[in-house]
C-alpha cells in the first residue's frame, strides 16, 4: 500500500469527522445548554437535505440550495422548539427520548408524503466537480476539499461566537447555571430557542453538504444522528471542543479502520473470508472505540459531570 | 393501591379473554395479535425492571431480545438441520424442546446483561443511554455480518419448536404458554419490587447518599437490576422469535429497543402492569392506523407527543392519576 | 370487542355471499405484501403499481386483492402473511421485495398449501434446496444479473475488475454470480458496510488498484452515492452493474453521473414486442411516469396468474400449478418460459444509461445471455 493513498484515506476520514462535527455541534450544544437528548437532530439534517435538493431543481444554483437548506433547518428547528421542545427541558431524559423518537417517525413520514417515495437529486457544482492534484501527486475531489473547509470554518465561527460574542457567553452562563442567567434577565426562552435554531441550522448545512455527493432520501438522518451521538459521547457532552476531537476521531477510526482491518486479515486467511470478516469488525470499531474510551473516563474526553 | 389492582385485574383478564372470544369466533389472526402483545408485555416487564425500579434508561435492550432471538434461531436451527452445535465436551445437536431453548435464552442474556451492565454502569444519565444504544449497534452490525446465521437474511425455523404435552402450532396453546410466562413475569415483579432488594434499589433511584450510608452499594444492586431485566426480555426475545418462527438482526436494531421503551413508557413508568398497557395499545394502533393510511406512522407520532406533553405517567397514569408515581 | 363481533358478522355474510357466488364462479383471493413506507417504499410501490395496472386491464370481478405493508421489516411481513392465511383465506400470495422477508414468509406460506410468486428477491435455497412446488419466481435468481455481468465483462475484453458489495448474503451472492462467469483477474473485491453512504475510502483503493473495471453491486441509496462519488473522483474506469442501480426510479437521483454505464437486466423499456410497448404506454398514461424493472415484474406476475385463471380455478390446485408451469401468457420481456424449479429460463440483456431530453433512462445494447437458467435448479428436488 502506498503512502498516497494513506494520505488520501486520512484526508477521507478527515472529511468524514468534519461533516459529523457539523451534526455533533447542535446535539452537544443543545445538551450544554438546555440539557435535552435530541434523536430528532438526523431528521433536521433531512429536512436540510431535501430543501436543498428542491431549491437546486427550481433554481440549478448551489449557493441558494445551501442558504435555503439553512434556512429550513432552522425554521423547522425553531418551530419544532417552540411547539415540543421547550416543555421537555425540565423532564427527565426519557421523556425527551420518547417525544424525539416520536418526532423522527413524524418527520420522516412527513417528507416522504411530500416529496414522494424515490430519492431526490442533489449534484455537486460544475465549478466544485472532479479531482484536483495536491502535492504530492494526490488526485482529490474538489467537493471534498471544500468541505473540510466549509467545516473548519464554520467550526472555527462557532468557537468564536461562543468565546467573543454577547449571545456566547449568555450560552456559556446557560450551560454553568441555568437559574442563574435567568436572574440576569436574559430573555431565556428566546436564548433557548435561538441554540436550537443554530444547532438545527448546522445539522441541515451538514444535510446540504453531503446531499450532493450521497442519496437524498427519507431516512438518511438516523445512521448519521447514531454516529454524532458516539462523537458526543466520545468529546464529552456539552463541549465543543469535544465534539470537534470526537468527530475527527469517530472519522478516521472508521475510515481507515475500513482499510486497514480487512488488509490486517489477509495476512492470516484467504481473502473472500479476511475481507468479510474485517469488514464485519471495522463496522463495529466505533462503538468498541466509545465504550473502551467511557471505560476510562466516564464521561468523555472533554466532559464535566454528565 | 385498591383502584390499581383491581384495573390490573381487568387489563390481564382482558387479554385473556380477547383470544378466547377470537377462537369461539374463529378469528386465528386476533389469537396472533394477543401473543404478540403477550410476548412484547413481557419484554417490557423486564425493561421496566431496569427502567421503572432502577432508573435505568436503557436505549439498548434491543441486544437482549435479539440475544434471546437468536438463541432460539440457532438451537432450532441446528436441530432442524442435524448439524450438531458442537461435539465437545459432549455431542449436542441443537434443540426444538421450549423449556430448553428459554433456559438458554435466559442464561445468554443475563450473561450479554452482566458484561455491558458491568461496563454501562460505570456511566450515569445521558452516558448511559448512549453507551446501551452502542452496545445495541455493536451486536446489531455484528449479526448483520454474521454468515453463519443467515446474516442479514436471518434465520427461519420451518416448524415452531415444541413444548412438552402441547401442541405450539395451535395458536391458543402457543398463547397459553406466552400468557402464563408473562403472569409469572409480573408476578416475580411485583415480588421483587417489594422485597428488601426492591425497596433499595428504588432508594438509590431517588438518593444515592441514603443508600451508601446504610451500606449498600447501588452499583451492585443495579448491576443484578439490570442482569435480571435483560434476562426477561432476552426470554420475550426468544418467544417472539418462535411467534414468527424466524429471527433477524432487525430484532437487534435501535428502533427495536426505542418501542420496547416505548410500551413501557405508554402504560406508565414503574407502572407493573404499564408495560400490558402500552404493548396492547401499541399492536392496536399500529393495526387500525395500518389499515387508515399509507402514512399512518405519522398518526403515531402525533400520538405518541400528545402522549409524552399531556399524559404524563402514561395511560395508567391518565386514567387512574397519579397515585403511586415517583420523580 | 363490539368491533370484533361486527368483523365477524361482516366476514360471516362475505363468506355467504362468497359460497353462493360459487356456484357462478369461484373467487380468488390474493395477497399482496410489499413494502409502502420507509426507506426502500419506491421498489415496493412501483410492483404494486404494475400488478393492479394488469388487474384491472383484466377487468374480473372475481379477483380480490389484499395488499398490505410490511415496513421492510421481517417480523411483520410474517405476520401479515400469518393473517391473511389464517384470518383472509387468500389463494395466492406475492408482493415481497426483499430476500430476507422472502426467506421468513414464503416457506411457511408454501407449506400451508398457498400459491407464492415472486415478483422481485430469488434468494438461492428457494431456487434449490428448498424449492417448493408452490412456489414461483416470476423476476430472477439473485444472481442471475450478476453472472450476466460477469459474462458480459468477457464479451467486453476486460481482464482485471474491481468488484464490491455490502457485506450481507445478497452481497456475497452478487459476487459469487459475478466470479462465476467471469473470467478475468481480480484487481480487488471489497465487501462494505451495509448501509453505507460514503465510498471515498474503497473509491481511493480502486484508484490505487490498477484494475481495468469495476463491478458493483449496492442497492438503494448504497449505489446512488457510490455513483455520484465515482464520478466525482476523476476515476474513469469503466463500470459494469445489475439494474437495480440503474432503474427509473433511482436514475434520476444519479443524474448525469450514471450517463453511459452498462448494466444488466431482463428488461427495458424498449424492448420490441407489443406487449411491452403496450405496457409502457398504459403505466405512463395511468401513474405519469415510466415504469422500472419493478413495475414491469409486477405486471408479469398479475399477467401470469390471470392466464392460469383463464385456464382454470385456482381451487383445483395441481391444476393451477401446470398453467402456471405452463407460463401462457404475453410477457413484456418477450419470450419467457420457467425452468424445472418455477425460476425464469429467459434473456438477460446489457443496457446502457442514456439521456432523453431530461430523462435518464437505459437503452439495450447486447444480448449478455440468452436463455439463461439458475446455478441452483440441479439441487432441486421437487
Amino acid at each position: 500500500m502506498s503512502l498516497i493513498l494513506i494520505l488520501e484515506q486520512i484526508l477521507n476520514g478527515l472529511q468524514f469527522g468534519v461533516m459529523l462535527f457539523l451534526m455533533a455541534a447542535g446535539l452537544t450544544l443543545v445538551f450544554g445548554v438546555m440539557g435535552l437528548i435530541n434523536l430528532a437532530h438526523g431528521a433536521l439534517y433531512m429536512v436540510g437535505a431535501f430543501a436543498a435538493a428542491a431549491v437546486a431543481g427550481l433554481t440549478g444554483s448551489f449557493v441558494l440550495a445551501l442558504i435555503a437548506s439553512l434556512a429550513a433547518a432552522a425554521a423547522a428547528g425553531a418551530l419544532v422548539e417552540v411547539t415540543v421542545i421547550r416543555r421537555l427541558y425540565d423532564r427527565d431524559h426519557l421523556d425527551q427520548v420518547l417525544a424525539t423518537f416520536a418526532l423522527i417517525l413524524i418527520f420522516s413520514e412527513g417528507t416522504r408524503w411530500i416529496f414522494g417515495s424515490f430519492p431526490l437529486f442533489l449534484d455537486v457544482p460544475d465549478y466544485l466537480s472532479g479531482p484536483v492534484t495536491l502535492p504530492g501527486g494526490i488526485k482529490y475531489p474538489l467537493y471534498r476539499l471544500a468541505i473540510i473547509v466549509i467545516g473548519l470554518v464554520v467550526g472555527a465561527g462557532l468557537f468564536w461566537l461562543i468565546a467573543r460574542t454577547r449571545i456566547g457567553i449568555q450560552i456559556r452562563a446557560g450551560e454553568a447555571d441555568r437559574e442563574m442567567i435567568a436572574a440576569l434577565g436574559v430573555d431565556i426562552s428566546k436564548l433557548y430557542t435561538l441554540v436550537f435554531a443554530l444547532g438545527a441550522a448546522l445539522a441541515g448545512l451538514a444535510g446540504a453538504l453531503v446531499g450532493a455527493i450521497q442519496s437524498v432520501q427519507v431516512g438518511m438522518g438516523e445512521p448519521v444522528l447514531i454516529l454524532a451521538f458516539v462523537v458526543i459521547v466520545i468529546g464529552g457532552i456539552g463541549s465543543i471542543k469535544g465534539a470537534l476531537v470526537g468527530a475527527l476521531l469517530v472519522g478516521l477510526t472508521d475510515t481507515l479502520g475500513g482499510i486497514f482491518l480487512p488488509r490486517l486479515f489477509t495476512l492470516m486467511m484467504e481473502p473472500a473470508q479476511a475481507a468479510s470478516l474485517g469488514a464485519s469488525l471495522a463496522s463495529m470499531l466505533i462503538y468498541i472505540l466509545m465504550a473502551a474510551v467511557l471505560l476510562v473516563r466516564p464521561s468523555g474526553l472533554f466532559g464535566g459531570s454528565a | 393501591m385498591g383502584r390499581e389492582r383491581l384495573f390490573n385485574l381487568a387489563v390481564i383478564l382482558a387479554l385473556l379473554a380477547v383470544p378466547l372470544l377470537a377462537l369461539a369466533l374463529d378469528e386465528p389472526f386476533v389469537i396472533t395479535l394477543a401473543t404478540k402483545v403477550a410476548i412484547l408485555a413481557l419484554a417490557g416487564v423486564g425493561l421496566n425492571i431496569a427502567l421503572g425500579l432502577g432508573g435505568l434508561v436503557s436505549l439498548g435492550h434491543a441486544a437482549f431480545f435479539g440475544i434471546g432471538g437468536y438463541a432460539m434461531g440457532i438451537l432450532a436451527a441446528h436441530a432442524q438441520n442435524y448439524e450438531p452445535l458442537f461435539s465437545w465436551p459432549f455431542l449436542f445437536e441443537g434443540s426444538n424442546q421450549m423449556p430448553l431453548i428459554w433456559l438458554v435464552a435466559v442464561l445468554a442474556s443475563a450473561a450479554a446483561a452482566l458484561v455491558i451492565g458491568a461496563l454501562s454502569l460505570r456511566t450515569s444519565g445521558v452516558y448511559f443511554i448512549m453507551i446501551t444504544l452502542a452496545f445495541g449497534q455493536m451486536l446489531y452490525y455484528f449479526a448483520i455480518s454474521w454468515s453463519a446465521y443467515g446474516g442479514e437474511d436471518g434465520l427461519s425455523i420451518w416448524v415452531r419448536n415444541e413444548m412438552p404435552g402441547l401442541n405450539t402450532l395451535i395458536p391458543i396453546q402457543f398463547f397459553g404458554v406466552c400468557f402464563a410466562l408473562l403472569c409469572g413475569a409480573l408476578l416475580f415483579s411485583a415480588r421483587l419490587a417489594g422485597s428488601g432488594f426492591g425497596l433499595a434499589l428504588s432508594a438509590a433511584r431517588q438518593t444515592e447518599e441514603r443508600v451508601e450510608t446504610v451500606g449498600l452499594q447501588p452499583f451492585k444492586l443495579r448491576l443484578v437490576a439490570f442482569v435480571i431485566s435483560g434476562a426477561i426480555t432476552g426470554l420475550a426475545g426468544a418467544l417472539f422469535a418462535d411467534l414468527n418462527r424466524f429471527v433477524s438482526p432487525t430484532m437487534l436494531s435501535w428502533h427495536t429497543s426505542g418501542e420496547i421503551m416505548i410500551f413501557v413508557i405508554l402504560g406508565g413508568v414503574g407502572r407493573l402492569y404499564g408495560p400490558v398497557v402500552g404493548a396492547a395499545v401499541y399492536i392496536l394502533l399500529e393495526h387500525l392506523l395500518g389499515g387508515i393510511s399509507e402514512y399512518w406512522q405519522i398518526f403515531l407520532g402525533l400520538l405518541l407527543l400528545g402522549m409524552v406533553l399531556f399524559a404524563r405517567g402514561g395511560l395508567i397514569g391518565a386514567l387512574l392519576g397519579r397515585e403511586v408515581a415517583h420523580d | 370487542m363490539k368491533m370484533l363481533k361486527s368483523f365477524a358478522m361482516m366476514t360471516a355474510v362475505a363468506t355467504a355471499v362468497s359460497t353462493l357466488a360459487l356456484a357462478a364462479q369461484a373467487e380468488t383471493k390474493i395477497g399482496m405484501i410489499t413494502t409502502l413506507s420507509g426507506g426502500g417504499a419506491g421498489l415496493g410501490v412501483d410492483v404494486r403499481d404494475g400488478f393492479m395496472l394488469a388487474i384491472e386491464a383484466a377487468g374480473r370481478d372475481d379477483i380480490e386483492v389484499v395488499i398490505e405493508d410490511d415496513q421492510r421489516k421481517p417480523e411483520s411481513a410474517v405476520q401479515i402473511a400469518d393473517r391473511m392465511i389464517q384470518s383472509e383465506k387468500v389463494d395466492i400470495m406475492t408482493g415481497i421485495i426483499w430476500s430476507n422477508l422472502a426467506m421468513a414468509v414464503v416457506p411457511a406460506a408454501t407449506a400451508q398449501d398457498v400459491f407464492y410468486l415472486s415478483p422481485n428477491a430469488g434468494p438461492s435455497v428457494l431456487a434449490g434446496k428448498r424449492c417448493h412446488k408452490n412456489y414461483f419466481n416470476v423476476a430472477w435468481q439473485n444472481d442471475n444479473l450478476h453472472e450476466a455481468a460477469g459474462a458480459y465483462a468477457n464479451d467486453a475484453g476486460l481482464k482485471n475488475s474491481f468488484i464490491l458489495a455490502p457485506n450481507y448474503p445478497a452481497g456475497k451472492d452478487a459476487l459469487t454470480g459475478y466470479k462465476r462467469m467471469y473470467g478475468g483477474e481480480l484487481a480487488g473485491e471489497i465487501y462494505t458496510k451495509l448501509g453505507q453512504t460514503d465510498y471515498a475510502a474503497e473509491i481511493a483503493q480502486i484508484r490505487a488498484s490498477g484494475a481495468d473495471s469495476v463491478y458493483f453491486f449496492l442497492p438503494g441509496g448504497m449505489g446512488i452515492s457510490f455513483l455520484k462519488q465515482y464520478a466525482d473522483s476523476g476515476v474513469d474506469l469503466p463500470i459494469v452493474g445489475p439494474a437495480f442501480s440503474f432503474d427509473q426510479g433511482i436514475l434520476q437521483a444519479v443524474g448525469a453521473a450514471a450517463l453511459g454505464i452498462k448494466n444488466t437486466s431482463q428488461w427495458n423499456k424498449d424492448l420490441d414486442n407489443a406487449a411491452n410497448i403496450a405496457f409502457v404506454a398504459d403505466f405512463q398514461a395511468k401513474y405519469g411516469r415510466l415504469p422500472s424493472l419493478y413495475a414491469s415484474q409486477g405486471f408479469d406476475t398479475a399477467n401470469l396468474i390471470l392466464s392460469a385463471l383463464d385456464k382454470t380455478d385456482v381451487s383445483d390446485q395441481d391444476a393451477f400449478r401446470s398453467a402456471l408451469e405452463a407460463a401462457d401468457f404475453d410477457s413484456v420481456r418477450g419470450d419467457f418460459k420457467f425452468g424445472p424449479n418455477h425460476h425464469p429460463v429467459q434473456n438477460i440483456y446489457v443496457r446502457e444509461v442514456i439521456q432523453e431530453g431530461d430523462v435518464f433512462t437505459n437503452k439495450i445494447i447486447a444480448t449478455g445471455l440468452t436463455n439463461h437458467a439458475d446455478a441452483y435448479a440441479p439441487e432441486c428436488k421437487m
